[in-house]
């Protein structure tokens, strides 16, 4: 059967060569080579889980008198796409799991993606010949997290109409062409035509879905035209030759379980764990909001850089130039996102290191890389934070305001701080473990050598 | 299995050449993996966690079949995740004790093909000879480039006004205009109370338009200081604001009122999604958070009715702002 099926597939596709090489290509061996493989099995739960939605969403926002299973919204005027949102929740049989699943699915996918990010940025991963797998995944996270920010504002529910209100704003606080740029988007001023929502429908099942699974083949093509990584674990690890487990048998059935495992997380949190409520934030209405409103993991930063910048527009002669919201809207993403994409032109040109580099680096190994790297980690974190203090306030009773005078300035003084000491915990590990290597030559060189078998 | 069965099957394996033919024995390889020691208990573990997926799967269906089971969205997802994780579980059996994992060692491949390189040059180099105005020729190309990038994107312009902005500083209030409550009944200024606020709309006009809502409330005429030109807008100290924020659209729901006036800070309107906080008594001036404009303030008056009505339009702009949108100057 075996011998069989092997001849049916080189003789009708002539792939027998690739197919042998294919199965026994390299897979180093170590655990933080496994989060690219999280995000890729989340963005298949995506996928299915989406494609399920799909036949029972309405992407529109005619409105028409709730008479549904949830009972505490019975007669208020609701949009299709609420509507349709609540009866999956509650009328579809399963389709709050799905629902729930596809929401943890994309909060985990996003998890996992910046994960890898940083274990890819603090390893030199990066550095050539992957710069193009580097710059492909970095474009994918700035496409998931608009596909994240879309699929939540799909819903229709109070706490999508926020959301889409800030984006609003942000997009109008674009310098020369804000109020076009978002005329353009909405159809118009906020909240926009009846054609917007079949725009950020589609946007959000089909376009942003096959550019961000087309960027995945290609990055994944990518990693296995250059092989893997590895790290230094022995003096066999050199630049040349890879170490590690054959796709066939030996990783296969590593691989397959993980995903297996990522499948049963996602679904027991979606069954499990309630995630975005809808029925309980109610419809939204222009003239609506509530408190406490917090977006998904994922853009908290924003909230937080959008909520700390202090109250000023740039205005001359009366005509508004620079609106707030792009402080925290724009600019600051556009930092993080322009420093990620600039670092290893950055890093070669600092280093003078232009070589191709198949041995990953220890973050040690690369102080000044861990040190600022640590530190835009702790900055985009504490800003982060920031976003989270109305809620600290109502928790721990600590103040809002002085809350948010305090990281006015410890955003700019703490990562400074950690940069600084980051440095020196790298350069103090690297001096000990020469120390180390030096005491360990020193015993094992026969001349200086302590007596054995005492 | 019958007879016939075996001999349609056979039939079938022969159309797609399952069938082994006989095949010319290669020479006698030695073993690509390691041998290992067989390892019937792990196997046994194997066949018990894909039993125990099975009836998990089976347990999914049931649950999903009977409409009478409460919590059936727990049920089904504990059903559904725990059959993955007995064959998430499997695998890692199999993988540990099952499979050979043996170390494998590959080349890198070469960091770059020197002769391909230099062929592909060759070839580009030689596929030009026969252009002279090589210059003259990149320079029209990008121009076309450039041109007819133009008109493919020009369609967009078709996903709304872009140029015409008009639509975005109309306001529905005019001299005149009722104000209504939630319900839609007119709003009288008797029903204001101080220390609470209110939401109107104007009367017959689309509620779904920035513009529309208004924050309502009542202030004691002497905490109340407008800026010039402001003068009668606020009748019996009823002062009447834009409901969405100047930073970033959203709907200003909170209104925070001290309780002992003489330690706590005035009443304020906060946004709860930047806290943005107004002061209702100044005008609607920024008093802390990122918005960058005062909220436009709606001048009001109470007509032989009792009912409250716009006298005008609103002090500035509504919303939020963007490039080059003037603030009213201050009459």
């Amino acid at each position: 059967m075996i011998r069989a099926s092997v001849r049916w597939l080189d003789r009708r596709t002539g792939t027998g060569p690739l197919v042998r090489s294919g199965l026994r290509y390299v897979f180093p061996d170590n655990w933080s080579f496994l989060l690219g493989e999280v995000a890729l099995y989340a963005f298949m739960v995506l996928v299915v889980t989406g494609i399920y939605l799909v036949f029972f969403f309405q992407d529109s926002t005619a409105t028409t008198t709730y008479h549904g299973a949830y009972g505490p919204l019975d007669g208020q005027q609701v949009s299709l796409a609420y509507q349709s949102v609540l009866d999956i929740s509650f009328s579809v049989r399963a389709g709050l799991l799905i629902r729930q699943t596809h929401h943890w699915a994309a909060d985990v996918f996003l998890a996992a993606i910046v994960l890898h990010l940083l274990r890819v940025f603090f390893t030199g991963a990066f550095r050539p010949p992957r710069t193009l797998t580097y710059y492909l995944g970095l474009t994918m996270l700035t496409f998931s997290l608009l596909e994240g920010y879309l699929g939540y504002s799909l819903g229709d529910d109070l706490l999508s109409g926020i959301g889409l209100a800030i984006g609003y704003g942000v997009a109008l606080s674009v310098p020369f062409v804000g109020a076009n740029l978002a005329s353009l988007i909405w159809g118009g001023p906020f909240p926009g035509t009846s054609a917007f929502w079949p725009r950020i429908y589609i946007i959000h099942v089909l376009v942003l879905p096959v550019l961000i699974g087309t960027l995945l083949v290609a990055h994944l093509a990518l990693v296995a035209a250059r092989h893997h990584t590895q790290f230094r674990e022995s003096s066999r690890h050199t630049e040349r030759r890879i170490i590690g487990v054959p796709a066939f048998p030996g990783q296969a059935p590593r691989s397959l379980a993980l995903m297996f495992a990522v499948f049963a997380v996602l679904f027991l949190l979606g069954g499990l764990v309630q995630v975005n409520p809808v029925w309980l934030w109610g419809p939204y209405h222009v003239g609506l909001s509530t408190n406490g409103a917090q977006p998904d993991w994922y853009l908290g930063w924003l909230i937080g850089a959008l909520r700390l910048v202090p109250g000023f527009d740039v205005v001359i002669d009366r005509r508004t130039v620079i609106p707030n919201p792009f402080w925290g809207g724009v600019l600051f993403p556009g930092i993080v996102f322009g420093l990620l994409f600039l670092w290893p032109t950055l890093e070669r040109r600092f280093t003078r290191d232009r070589a191709s580099h198949n041995l990953l680096q220890r973050p040690r190994e690369n102080p000044w890389r861990t040190a600022i790297g640590t530190a835009l980690l702790a900055w985009v974190f504490l800003v982060f934070m920031a976003g989270s203090a109305d809620r600290v306030d109502v928790l721990f009773g600590l103040d809002y305001a002085e809350q948010i005078s305090v990281y006015r300035i410890a955003i700019w003084v703490i990562p400074l701080i950690v940069l600084l000491v980051t440095r020196r915990i790298c350069t103090e590990l690297q001096a000990a473990d020469r120390v180390a290597s030096v005491r360990r030559s020193a015993l094992h060189s026969p001349k200086a050598g302590p007596k054995r078998g005492s | 299995m019958s007879r016939r069965r075996i001999g349609l099957l056979a039939r079938l394996a022969k159309a797609l050449e399952l069938e082994p033919a006989s095949i010319d024995e290669p020479a006698e390889r030695g073993r690509i993996l390691p041998e290992a020691p067989k390892e019937p208990g792990a196997e046994l573990v194997v066949i018990v966690l894909l039993l125990l997926a099975s009836c998990c799967a089976a347990g999914f269906i049931a649950v999903f079949a009977d409409s009478r089971i409460p919590h059936a969205t727990q049920f089904l997802g504990l059903s559904l995740g725990l059959a993955f994780g007995f064959l998430a579980a499997a695998l890692v059996v199999i993988a540990r004790c099952l499979v050979v994992t043996e170390e494998l060692t590959h080349d890198y491949p070469p960091e770059e093909h020197q002769e391909a390189e230099r062929e592909l040059e060759q070839l580009f180099d030689e596929s030009r000879e026969r252009f002279t105005r090589r210059r003259l020729l990149v320079a029209t190309s990008a121009l076309t480039g450039t041109a007819m990038g133009a008109a493919l994107l020009a369609p967009v312009v078709s996903f709304g006004p872009v140029f015409d902005l008009s639509a975005f500083v109309e306001t529905p209030w005019f001299r005149g205009r009722r104000l209504v409550g939630d319900d839609g009944a007119p709003l009288k200024a008797s029903a204001i109370q101080e220390a609470d606020f209110y939401t109107a709309y104007p009367e017959g006009a689309d509620r779904e338009q920035l513009a529309a809502p208004l924050v309502l409330v009542r202030l004691p005429g002497s905490a109340i200081h407008l800026p010039s030109g402001r003068s009668g807008w606020a009748p019996g100290g009823i002062l009447a604001y834009s409901k969405i924020c100047t930073h970033a659209a959203c709907a200003i729901s909170l209104y925070r009122t001290p309780t002992f006036p003489a330690v706590e800070p005035g009443p304020a309107l906060v946004c709860p999604c930047h806290y943005s906080t107004f002061d209702p008594a100044t005008g609607g001036t920024v008093l802390f958070g990122p918005a960058g404009r005062p909220l436009p303030q709606l001048p009001l008056e109470v007509d032989s009715d009792g009912v409250l009505r716009a006298t005008g339009n609103f002090s500035g702009p509504v919303g939020p702002s963007w490039w080059g949108i003037r603030s009213r100057k201050p009459t």
